[in-house]
């Protein structure tokens, strides 16, 4: 083993990559821009003042007590930005991507849906306008807007006039069916409901101050507790923004070594290279490290600035972090290798490779959380190296799981580098 | 010292070299000239070890090259015919890669990249990086760099190409300097003048085939002059196909 040779070559290496500042500033800073970007915009340290807000508009052509109360709740909820606009203008929003959706109250719907309470027929129908690019928000303003209104209207109907009216028509249609049991006991309790509704209208129930309060509501709260490495911790999104972007820059940093060797075959350095006494695995094995030590080199100052700028913390275990970011680099050398071998030309190999690399991060969950993605897709991705990266450096970092739980990540990283490192040494060409 | 019997080399159906047959003496020069297309890489490929030959052999010292290539690639320095130099980094930098290739690093490297810099002229610019290099001073240090491990057999592939007169004057010096100090030179070119000057010896090739061994003063008694006997014995239809 030609130990001098491949420090020399290791050397070199380095130095090629330090002496091109363009690399350097691709591989280092644009992943902290990008992850500062992604780390900003999907929750940042969990304030969620900054969480941006779903916008809806309202139009009211009802104007009745119960689409107005509904309007004032969405309007007070902290999830919604609220604009009441007329039909013309709120479809032209949401055409625009102005508004996420827009939510029509059509005319006679609060009498309707009083009535329809009690009866159960001639449901009025609230016309949702949705951005159709915009569908998980409007998944969030349906859930509101039922809570919202099962709770106006349900007030309505035990306080209001519509409730009075439905009330009474409701005991008119009673009378007219033949007396049984189960009708005398359901007038006796729609009797109940009429007195009841009389009596808050006429504020003769002096407890009753809060009409709000005969309003069916939903009868519990829910507390949300972030689960991250300790209680008093916050979560920190920028710590998997940073993960998934130091995944895809030293990936990219792994194609651009093996164009750098493609780009070498056709230069007389290469014939310089294969006139000196070198082995075909010494040289493989000099490119693998130095590209491995290029790589760790990256993901150090990439953290650096998470920790530095962004406060991610290791609050798991450090070893991890270090097995799992040794375990990447070398996946990143062995793939950047392969590419070289299995390679034709420098310009199409960067093509592919940049394709797959992209796919490859995006389908780990590296750009957007993998729970957006399509069932199957989502267990596809758990077969994906750069999920396993993910996962692995997620877990060192702001989910603080300890170090046995960065083993498989970093052994199934490991395998698949050596069966990249495999097919380079299969498919490498080192006799002309 | 340098013994090439009958090596052959095919790309397909194309025959690169054909059956070639020649050896040099120790501290002899050999200029190995040939229109485009001759062979003359080829053949120097093979010589090197970079390229397997498909048939003959090749033998330095009486032990074969072609099985047992890296022993004496460590006897043997190439200068390629394109700049083998990272161009980013500085002179002393790409020596230190290339004599680490040989196995020369630290303290042994250090005085002999002192010489080869010194040889070439370049003593003074070892810290520049290479792309402020004139295209003279890149072919001297392209030189340099083949020099780092001492070999007995130098192989330049057109070691003058692009250079203005002044450049190739110094690498001329160059290359008379390596012969005073017994080193064995083989030198490919398309300049007569350059094979008149500097070799004892010439071989020509074309069609991948020597048509002619002899020394320069015998060619010159022959055909007036090496470029007479070139054209006579190569023809002059054009060859616009690349070296091979």
């Amino acid at each position: 083993m030609n130990a001098t040779a491949i420090g020399a070559l290791i050397r070199n290496d380095i130095r090629l990559y330090l002496s091109d500042r363009r690399a350097v500033i691709v591989g280092v800073l644009v992943p902290i821009l990008i992850a500062a970007f992604f780390g900003y915009i999907f929750g940042a340290t969990g304030r969620s003042e900054d969480q941006g807000k779903i916008s809806i508009a309202v139009v009211d052509e009802d104007q009745s007590n119960v689409s107005r109360a509904i309007t004032a709740d969405l309007a007070a909820d902290k999830l919604l930005q609220v604009s009441v606009l007329d039909r013309a203008v709120a479809r032209q929003q949401v055409k625009g991507g102005k508004q996420t959706a827009a939510a029509v109250f059509p005319q006679g719907f609060g009498e309707q849906t009083t009535r329809s309470l009690f009866t159960g027929n001639n449901k009025p129908q609230i016309e949702l306008l949705v951005d159709p690019s915009q569908t998980t928000g409007a998944r969030v303003i349906e859930g509101l807007l039922a809570q919202y209104s099962m709770q106006e209207i349900s007030r309505e109907a035990f306080t209001g006039a519509y409730g009075r009216k439905a009330l009474d028509s409701y005991l008119r249609q009673l009378e007219q069916l033949q007396p049984t049991p189960l009708r005398d006991d359901l007038k006796a309790l729609l009797n109940d409901a009429r007195k009841l509704n009389t009596q808050i209208d006429s504020g003769a129930d002096a407890a009753g101050g809060d009409q709000r309060s005969f309003g069916l509501s939903i009868p519990y709260s829910v507390s949300s507790t972030p689960v991250t490495a300790r209680d008093s911790t916050p979560y920190n999104s920028y710590a998997h923004s940073f993960a998934g972007m130091a995944v895809q820059f030293i990936l990219f940093a792994g194609i651009d070594a093996g164009v750098l060797l493609l780009l070498t075959r056709q230069r007389g350095i290469w014939q310089r290279l294969r006139s000196a006494p070198l082995r075909r695995g010494e040289f493989i094995l000099a490119r693998a490290l130095a590209t491995t030590l290029i790589g760790l080199f990256q993901i150090t100052l990439i953290y650096l600035a998470a920790m530095l700028l962004f406060k991610v913390r290791i609050e798991g275990s450090w070893p991890g972090l270090i097995a799992v970011s040794i375990a990447l680099c070398l996946l990143n050398a062995s793939f950047g290798l392969m590419l070289a071998t299995l390679g034709r030309s420098a310009s199409s190999t960067r093509g592919l490779a940049m394709m797959a690399t992209l796919l490859l991060v995006m389908l780990g969950g590296a750009w957007v959380p993998a729970f957006v993605f399509p069932r199957w897709l989502q267990d596809a991705s758990g077969y994906l190296p750069t999920r396993w990266a993910v996962d692995g450096l997620d877990g060192a970092t702001w989910r603080g799981l300890p170090f046995d739980a960065a083993v498989l990540p970093t052994l199934l990283l490991a395998g698949t580098a050596a069966a990249c490192l495999l097919v380079a040494i299969w498919r490498f060409r080192w006799e002309e | 010292m340098l013994r090439v019997e009958s090596l052959c080399k095919r790309y397909g159906q194309r025959v690169a070299v054909d059956a070639i047959s020649f050896s040099i003496e120790q501290g002899e020069t050999v200029g190995l000239l040939g229109p485009n297309g001759a062979g003359k890489t080829t053949a120097i490929s093979m010589i090197s070890g970079i390229s397997r030959p498909d048939g003959g052999d090749v033998s330095l010292g009486g032990v074969s090259v072609t099985h047992n290539a890296n022993a004496l690639k460590r006897r043997v320095g190439l200068v390629p015919q394109d700049l083998a130099l990272y161009e980013e980094l500085s002179a002393w930098a790409n020596l230190q890669l290339f004599g680490g290739l040989y196995g020369l690093g630290g303290a042994p490297l250090q005085p002999r990249a002192q010489a080869a810099l010194s040889l070439v002229g370049l003593a003074d610019r070892s810290k520049d990086r290479v792309s402020t290099f004139s295209g003279g001073m890149k072919r001297r240090l392209n030189i340099a760099a083949a020099l780092l491990h001492d070999p007995d057999l130098i192989l330049l592939d057109e070691p003058t190409v692009g250079v203005d007169p002044q450049s190739r004057n110094a690498i001329f010096d160059n290359l008379e300097e390596l012969k005073r100090r017994g080193k064995t030179l083989l030198y490919t070119t398309h300049y007569m003048e350059e094979a008149e000057r500097l070799c004892d010896r010439v071989l020509i090739l074309d069609h991948g085939r020597v048509l002619a061994n002899d020394t320069v003063s015998h060619f010159k008694q022959q055909y007036t002059n090496l470029e007479a006997a070139f054209m006579q014995l190569t023809g002059r239809a054009l060859r616009d196909g690349a070296d091979a």
